[in-house]
């Protein structure tokens, strides 16, 4: 454990257990090592049958391997949540704001307070939707934000997700799982409840309906299909939703509305939960090979027939390049601070920051600019010297690919390894949802660094999903 | 709540290929039953030519083993991903099916049709030797009836409980048809054996093979004739694998679509014309007609039901 | 100049299709250059619908065909009455950036050679709009008008290097060029009037953003900026991007073409 004292621990403080987590005090001590083995085949089992898995994307391999799930959960106080909330809701407010702006009359460019190729040369900025406004101005539906903590009181947004962040399905089961096998934990900590969030995801869609829609409207989540990835998180959404799963095929565009095939007629819907990429939505309007979209389907968002969520062209805010800029939108748009800050980000395409990243890489976290996943990273304290030199020759090539950021002391949270509970490093990713009203569950998705020390916890990379508690006021 | 057309193809497939796992599952047992039986000249028969060619997929066996032997047959009819109809492949499509419209199964019918593909797999990497073909079967025809089960206590009586068991009648009809044709390949190469003592042997074995030797004897009673086995096998509606009892529930649940949905269509017209046909006639007309033209002719009929259930409700163009 | 247009282009399917989606924007463009006496775009049989005006300013549309569908036919005509304003696009209504022309395309991409022409058209200190005209007159002078040469996917740096195209690649080569130089630049499409000039009659061109003036058209083929002779249509990045007629097919099968195109001045 002695790396690990450099590092903030969520559970201990100087000894003493921190008060969030004393209904956990001597919980797991206390489990005796058959139950525990027994409670986390148990658990495995669970989500085996439930079907929840995950492939990791282009890799191959066993497209039903599950994500360890650890059960030491993860808890944070009444009142530390109320910070994060006021934090995260005020990020996602900025984010949209932006979106509105840059596809709008693009102020905040105009302002200065953004280099406007950032902008407008965005490989992620779509020039089709430009001048349209979505309903209720809102571009990003569920914001997901990657946050990690240093300290009692220290905490960083690592990334933005404004497209289709994913994971939210493990936050709604993990609670599930450990409901149903640690009952007693539940009846002794008051734990924040979760299960509201299909609901409220739900009304966050409907209440973005297009102006065309009468009644009350028809929402669906438009898949790629069972053999992506995520199709799990789909359906799962789907069905606690109450709405439709649909694939591009079920869908076609006639006259001003978009309709489904279903055994009785075309059925019309309002909003579309789309978990398509911009780029292959509507083969008319984007990539014309795209077999996974709707021809048509732009035409009818931009004549107000169907509402697309997140919007076409959301992705421009979420860009590692525009991350730096977000406490800037915070104070341009709301006039206030921004409550969570920011990791302090070099980017490589500025040549005195690049070569002072060049000349500080062991020491370093560099990332591609569009990568996600954890791929394309360079993790410097954890890199030989050889995968330090390639990465230095790749960012020399092309450093406007490339952002650079401190390597974190990332908090570690207990977690069961083969010797019983030890301190792994955790990050968190709420899901706020925007819609008429901006909303948020307590609780989200604690990813862990399985590894002994690593600081990677992607669940491409090994790491795994553990409950996040929120305790109640 | 509505149904998908594409949600509603893959119910009526999860239908149609589970029941198509038990339908091959059948076929082997024949198949090795016959196996059992000392022809005249010495020796066993060796009748797996029919048993191929009912499972349809002959030509496919005769490309990939060239050599007919039991355990080809069975690895064909049983583990062969490559053969479409494998029970394997008939485990993992239907599995494949549900897991796209998981949100329309119940959990106990998702969790029947996962397990049974699960243990496929499982089954696959076991040492051969370590259990019998009879085993193989019997655990086919088990996890078959878990998933009917769990459709039958679980599924709510709405839509999307229709396609699949459409699916599964239809198939089912299908196959009982073709399963008494094989009777035809296996019997009638000489005119003159037919009504043999070794006749009725084999017709036992396919009542044997429907599991339904001890429901015809407890019908009819006496002795075993090819016109009481027709009749029981075609015409009975007390058999639950006759042909006449699936074309009733197909249209069975046709008419309860019809009446969900306000609207009647040629689907519903043409199931009820063949229901209609098989009320009126009598055992001594189909041998009349042939047994073996009756049943080709059968065949085409419900693959054209099936072609028109696919372009009304299935292909996403119903207007 | 009053311009009378008629546009007609037929689809054939071998076998039919189950069904057709276009997304159609062959509306004349509302600028002070020209006013619309009266304009339709038809399409027998065709369920209409989605019309809005998109961002670059272009009227949008979708029409949908229900199959099986064997042929179809979209019939653009109508007048227009056009005045010459030296292709300055002055009163148009977008709201798309300028600099969001900024992003090249598969077919506007450059290379060494682009680079190079744009580099060599470039004049030390000079107006915009006269560095514009350079670039314009430099492309016509590398490109050769040969029909047939190229075909709808060649790129820019194709074009250039085999020194023929048609007005497409004049305008890509264009574009590309001024990109090099962070001009932003855009593919614009419509009709021309030609007597004696190159006879393409459904036409296309390039638009290079002037500082001081907005979108200004250089049309490399003729040598010219568009004038009254010419009505404009859609715009986009390149091409494919502007194409004024974009349609999907439901089902396999050939697909045939016939376009036919008319304009003449009209009668007052």
């Amino acid at each position: 454990m002695g790396q690990n004292q450099d590092y903030f621990n969520e559970m201990f403080e100087s000894g003493a257990v921190r008060p969030p987590y004393r209904g956990l005090g001597d919980w797991a001590e206390s489990m005796p090592a058959e139950l525990r083995s027994l409670k986390q085949s148990e658990a495995e089992k669970l989500f085996r049958r439930i079907g929840i898995t995950f492939a990791v994307y282009g890799e191959g391999g066993d497209p039903d391997r599950l994500i360890p799930f650890d059960m030491f959960p993860r808890v944070f106080s009444a009142e530390e949540w109320r910070k994060l909330e006021r934090g995260i809701k005020q990020r996602a407010k900025a984010l949209n704001a932006f979106l509105l702006d840059v596809y709008g009359r693009g102020e905040i460019v105009k302002a200065g307070l953004i280099p406007q190729h950032m902008v407008y040369q965005n490989e992620a900025y779509e020039r089709a939707v430009a001048g349209f406004k979505p309903p209720r101005g809102v571009y990003s539906h569920i914001v997901g934000i990657d946050l990690v903590r240093t300290g009692p009181d220290e905490f960083f947004v690592l990334e933005d997700n404004c497209r289709t962040p994913s994971g939210v399905s493990y936050m709604l089961e993990n609670r599930e799982i450990m409901m149903r096998m640690f009952p007693q934990l539940f009846k002794e900590n008051r734990i924040a409840p979760v299960e509201g969030y299909p609901a409220l995801l739900k009304r966050t869609l409907a209440s973005v309906a297009p102006q065309k829609c009468e009644g009350e409207p028809t929402v669906a989540i438009l898949t790629p299909g069972h053999f992506n990835s995520a199709y799990y998180e789909h359906s799962f959404l789907a069905d606690m939703m109450g709405v439709e799963l649909v694939e591009g095929q079920d869908l076609f565009v006639e006259g001003d509305f978009v309709w489904m095939r279903t055994t009785e007629g075309p059925k019309r819907v309002d909003v579309i939960y789309r978990r398509i990429d911009d780029a292959f939505i509507d083969p008319l309007c984007f990539r014309p090979d795209s077999m996974l979209g709707v021809p048509g389907l732009m035409n009818a968002y931009r004549s107000g027939g169907v509402t697309i969520a997140s919007a076409p062209g959301a992705g421009v805010a979420d860009d590692k390049a525009i991350y730096t800029f977000v406490p800037e939108m915070v104070r341009f748009y709301l006039g206030e601070e921004p409550i969570l800050k920011n990791v302090p980000t070099w980017q490589c395409a500025r040549e005195e920051e690049l070569k002072y990243v060049l000349d500080n890489l062991p020491d370093l976290v560099v990332k591609e600019v569009h990568g996600s996943g954890g791929y394309g990273m360079l993790v410097g304290p954890r890199s030989s010297k050889g995968q330090i030199e390639a990465f230095r020759s790749k960012i020399e090539e092309t450093p406007e690919n490339y952002i650079a950021q401190p390597t974190l002391s990332l908090s570690t949270c207990p977690t069961f390894v083969e010797e019983g509970v030890a301190p792994r490093h955790v990050d968190l990713r709420p899901y706020c949802l925007v819609g008429e009203r901006i909303e948020l569950v307590p609780g989200g998705l604690t990813r862990v660094a399985l590894t002994d020390g690593s600081l990677v916890v992607n669940s491409s990379q090994g790491g795994g999903v553990k409950d996040t508690w929120v305790m109640a006021e | 709540m509505t149904l998908l057309s594409r949600h509603a193809e893959n119910l009526f497939w999860i239908g149609r290929y589970v029941e198509r796992a038990e339908t091959n599952a059948r076929l082997l047992e024949v198949g090795q039953r016959n196996a059992l039986i000392p022809t005249i000249g010495g020796g066993y028969r060796n009748e797996w030519i029919p048993i191929l060619k009912a499972s349809g997929t002959k030509d496919a066996f005769m490309d990939k083993y060239g050599d007919i032997r039991q355990r080809n047959v069975e690895s064909h009819i049983f583990f062969d991903t490559d053969n479409a109809s494998s029970v394997a492949s008939c485990f993992f499509r239907a599995r494949e099916n549900g897991r796209i419209v998981r949100t329309s199964l119940t959990s106990q019918t998702w969790d029947a049709l996962n397990t049974a593909h699960q243990e496929m797999l499982a089954l696959k990497r076991t040492e051969r030797s370590a259990f019998e073909e009879s085993d193989l079967i019997d655990w086919t025809l088990r996890h078959a009836a878990l998933i009917r089960g769990a459709i039958e206590d679980t599924q709510l009586r709405i839509d999307s409980y229709d396609m699949l068991n459409i699916g599964l009648y239809l198939e089912r009809a299908d196959s009982t048809a073709r399963l008494l044709d094989v009777k035809y390949f296996v019997l009638l190469p000489q005119v003159d054996l037919v009504g043999s003592g070794l006749d009725n042997y084999q017709w036992r074995t396919v009542l044997r093979a429907l599991s339904a030797h001890r429901a015809f004897n407890w019908a009819y009673g006496g002795e075993v004739t090819p016109g009481k086995i027709a009749d029981f096998l075609i015409l009975n509606s007390k058999a639950p694998r006759s042909l006449i009892t699936c074309a009733e529930e197909v249209c069975n649940h046709l008419d309860r679509l019809a009446r969900a949905y306000g609207r009647t269509t040629e689907a519903q017209t043409q199931a009820r014309r063949i229901v209609a046909r098989m009320t009126e006639i009598t055992v001594d007309d189909i041998f009349d007609e042939g047994l073996h033209e009756f049943l080709t002719r059968f065949i085409d009929e419900i693959g054209a039901l099936a072609t028109l259930i696919t372009s009304t409700y299935l292909s996403g163009e119903t207007r | 100049m009053r311009l009378q247009v008629r546009h007609a282009t037929t689809y054939r399917f071998d076998p039919p299709v189950r069904g057709v989606v276009q997304s159609i924007r062959a509306w004349p463009s509302t600028f002070e250059g020209q006013t619309v006496i009266e304009w339709s775009v038809e399409i027998d049989g065709a369920v209409r619908g989605s019309s809005f005006r998109d961002g670059a300013g272009d009227q949008t549309e979708t029409f949908t065909l229900l199959g099986p569908v064997r042929e179809t036919t979209v019939v653009v005509s109508g007048i227009v009455e056009t005045i010459d304003l030296s292709g300055i696009l002055s009163g148009h209504r977008e709201r798309v950036s300028p600099l969001a022309y900024l992003r090249s395309t598969r077919q506007t991409r450059s290379d060494s050679a682009l680079r190079e022409l744009a580099a060599k058209a470039t004049i030390a200190g000079a107006a915009p709009l006269e560095q514009a005209h350079a670039l314009s007159n430099a492309v016509r002078d590398a490109i050769e008008y040969v029909p047939g040469e190229t075909h709808a996917a060649t790129t820019a740096a194709e074009a250039l290097a085999s020194g023929r195209g048609v007005c497409q690649d004049h305008a890509h080569v264009l574009i590309a060029a001024a990109l090099t130089l962070g001009i932003p630049a855009r593919y614009a499409t419509g009709y021309l009037h030609a007597e004696g000039g190159i006879a393409e009659a459904s036409h296309a061109w390039a638009e290079l953003w002037v500082k001081d003036l907005g979108w200004v058209g250089f049309d490399p083929s003729n040598g010219v900026c568009p004038d009254e002779r010419y009505i404009r249509i859609s715009s986009g990045a390149d091409a494919f991007d502007a194409a004024p007629i974009r349609g999907l097919t439901q089902g396999v099968g050939d697909e045939a073409l016939d376009v036919d195109v008319q304009v003449v001045e009209a009668a007052q």
